[in-house]
């Protein structure tokens, strides 16, 4: 018997670049969609989830924050652009492990077999987390007014603020699906992000001073990712002169992004 | 004519020495049902990972309607469905929102993809359960979602990896029902199964896989043929008579006997007439059976007559099979 080559698929198959595209934000849309109700009907994860953040700002608004003197401003208008950054930072080991699950129940396994854009898995994931932490983050807004914080920059600085602190979130997420996708279950891949995350958010100007810490410690805090991105909210939402700080935290974001996300891309088409 | 599924020496090693696959070559006809029966372990499920693209194998040739599955990985995925060997569904959506999800994905049209997921969910009566979340489902339920799910886009192709398995008598006969619809109107069935019977009901050729090998293959009737129709089972009263009965019914079959403690197994072609012939003679000899059976052939008898040997399971299937032994042995 003499082996005929393979068929060669119809061209009409081949897609154009914006066939592409469009392919591939659609997907991406389903999956942010499925992502979203798979939130919506575990409203307990996000009442939890926001329980959290809201804890640790009664605990250094009325627990330590009176220990701590801030020169220039109340501890209070210091505090809440911390837990903004705190908050998003933890809330991207949810990407980790929702990826993780994904993968090991099986769902991943017919996405691999579906005609779908190969990157709308991780894309999917990422924006619906993106939606999700705009949530938390208005929630925390409501409740840092509550305690006592006050708008001392203008709103559009408010704002801007908000947008570094998103834009960050968003680039963290990636991050955190590359370790959802090397953890061999869910429950590893939550344990595998702590450590990763505690030096990171404790390290950092999110709720101390810098200053008080040892020197050797003072410029990794300043300018580790997290310790940027608090600096530059913080100098947003209270006023005053960014200069450079803002580019610094941008500059981080979109480098987090351009390495940590096709290393998940391609982590992700080679898993199994 | 193109084969719908063309399999050439297809080999996949993991980790450097397991031999998941080794060499395996088969053809499958457009519309007909092929079973891939092995037992847990044997390489199906890598098999079935390859030819749908989640895997690549090590060497070798695989084709779907012609097209190479290795080069045109992305053209191939529009032309199959697959059930995967775990229900692969999202536990947090409803049935209907589950087809809504996989329609999408395979670029259905909001409108059509909302007729096809209510067409779907009444063909495998999930209907009345179609806006309730997953959690509610029994395992039946999720299984036969999962298949719906794999048929979303009609596929000319469609990958089932052991779909009864875990399944009630009765969802399994309804799932069979629908292969066969399927079948009928021109769709082709790569269905694997550790089941014979399943395979002889459903596929018109069977490979039987076995340390990722093809060791017998062909009809289910020339396999049937080469392995003996039924199964007689003879129960004795203790070990020596036992040995004995293994003595009388040796020179009468062309398959050996197999004795498993107390009784003897053995595979013939004629079934009753054997079974009378064997009666008289242990009547002469002045043997009463304690029991007396005549069964189908089961996947352990297919490998006893195949290769010698029972059919080996990796550790995770120990327990099932200890039960099935359990079982067999009652009665
Ligand atoms: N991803 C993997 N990594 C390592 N070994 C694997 C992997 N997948 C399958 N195997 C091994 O390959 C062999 C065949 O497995 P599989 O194809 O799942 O068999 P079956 O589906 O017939 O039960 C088994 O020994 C199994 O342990
Ligand atoms: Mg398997």
């Amino acid at each position: 018997m003499t082996i005929e080559a393979s068929l060669v698929p119809p061209q009409s198959r081949r897609l154009s670049l914006a066939g592409d595209l469009k392919m591939m934000v659609g997907d991406a849309a389903t999956i942010t969609w499925r992502n979203l109700l798979g939130y919506i009907r575990i409203p307990e994860a996000a009442f939890f989830s926001s329980v959290q953040p809201i804890m640790f700002v009664l605990l250094f608004r009325y627990v330590f924050g009176g220990a701590i003197p801030i020169p220039g401003m109340t501890y209070v208008n210091y505090l809440i652009p911390g837990i903004f950054v705190q908050t998003v930072a933890f809330g991207a080991v949810g990407t980790s492990i929702g990826l993780a699950q994904d993968l090991h129940t099986g769902l991943v396994e017919r996405f691999r077999a579906l005609p779908m854009s190969r990157s709308a898995v991780l894309a999917g994931r990422t924006v619906a987390d993106l939606v999700r932490n705009v949530f938390v983050v208005l929630i925390i807004t409501g409740v840092g007014f509550a305690v006592g914080f006050r708008l001392h920059a203008s709103v559009l600085a408010f704002i801007a603020g908000l947008g570094v602190l998103l834009l960050f979130s968003y680039a963290l997420s990636w991050g955190f699906a590359l370790i959802g996708l090397l953890a061999p279950n869910a429950e590893t891949a939550q344990v595998m992000s702590f450590p990763i995350l505690f030096p990171l958010t404790f390290a950092s100007p999110a709720f101390v001073p810098v200053s008080s810490m040892p020197s050797w410690l003072q410029g990794f805090a300043n300018n580790q990712p997290v310790g940027v991105v608090v600096n530059t909210t913080r100098v947003l939402m209270n006023g005053g002169p960014v200069g450079s700080l803002a580019w610094k935290a941008v500059a981080w974001s979109f480098g987090i992004l351009i390495v940590l996300g096709p290393l998940a891309v391609r982590r992700y088409r080679r898993a199994s | 004519m193109t084969e719908a599924i063309y399999v050439d020496g297809v080999t996949k090693t993991f980790g450097g020495d397991i031999r998941a696959l080794d060499g395996v070559s088969f053809s499958v006809e457009p519309a007909t049902v092929f079973g891939l029966l092995g037992p847990n372990g044997s390489g199906k499920t890598t098999l079935v990972r390859i030819l749908t693209t989640i895997l690549r194998q090590d060497s070798g040739i695989a084709r779907l309607l012609g097209y190479d599955v290795a080069t045109y990985p992305s053209y191939v995925r529009t032309l199959f469905g697959l059930a995967g060997q775990y229900a692969a569904v999202d536990e947090n959506l409803t049935g209907r929102e589950n087809l809504m999800m996989v329609s999408r994905l395979n670029h259905i049209d909001r409108t059509d993809a909302q007729l096809r997921s209510d067409e779907l969910l009444h063909q495998f009566a999930l209907f009345d359960a179609k806006d309730r979340p997953l959690k509610t489902y029994s395992g039946g339920m999720r299984r036969r979602l999962d298949v719906a799910a794999a048929l979303v886009a009609k596929p000319k192709v469609l990958f089932l990896d052991e779909p009864t398995t875990g399944l009630d008598p009765q969802s399994r006969n309804g799932l069979w029902e629908v292969i066969e619809e399927l079948v009928a109107g021109g769709t082709t069935v790569l269905l694997t199964t550790q089941y014979l019977e399943e395979a002889d009901r459903l596929a018109s050729n069977i490979a039987v896989l076995d340390h990722g090998q093809v060791i017998a293959q062909g009809t289910p009737r020339e396999l049937k043929a080469n392995l003996g129709a039924t199964v007689l089972e003879i129960g004795c009263i203790d070990l020596a008579t036992t040995a004995r009965v293994v003595e009388i019914l040796t020179p009468l079959s062309s398959h050996a006997p197999h004795q498993v403690a107390n009784s003897v197994e053995i595979t013939v072609d004629d079934g009753p007439r054997f079974a009378m012939n064997a009666l008289r003679l242990l009547d002469e000899e002045k043997i009463t059976p304690t029991t007396f059976s005549l069964r189908e052939p089961s996947l352990d008898d297919v490998f006893l007559a195949l290769t010698g040997r029972e059919a080996e399971v990796v550790p995770e299937a120990t327990d099932s099979k200890a039960k099935k032994k359990g079982r067999r042995r009652d009665r």
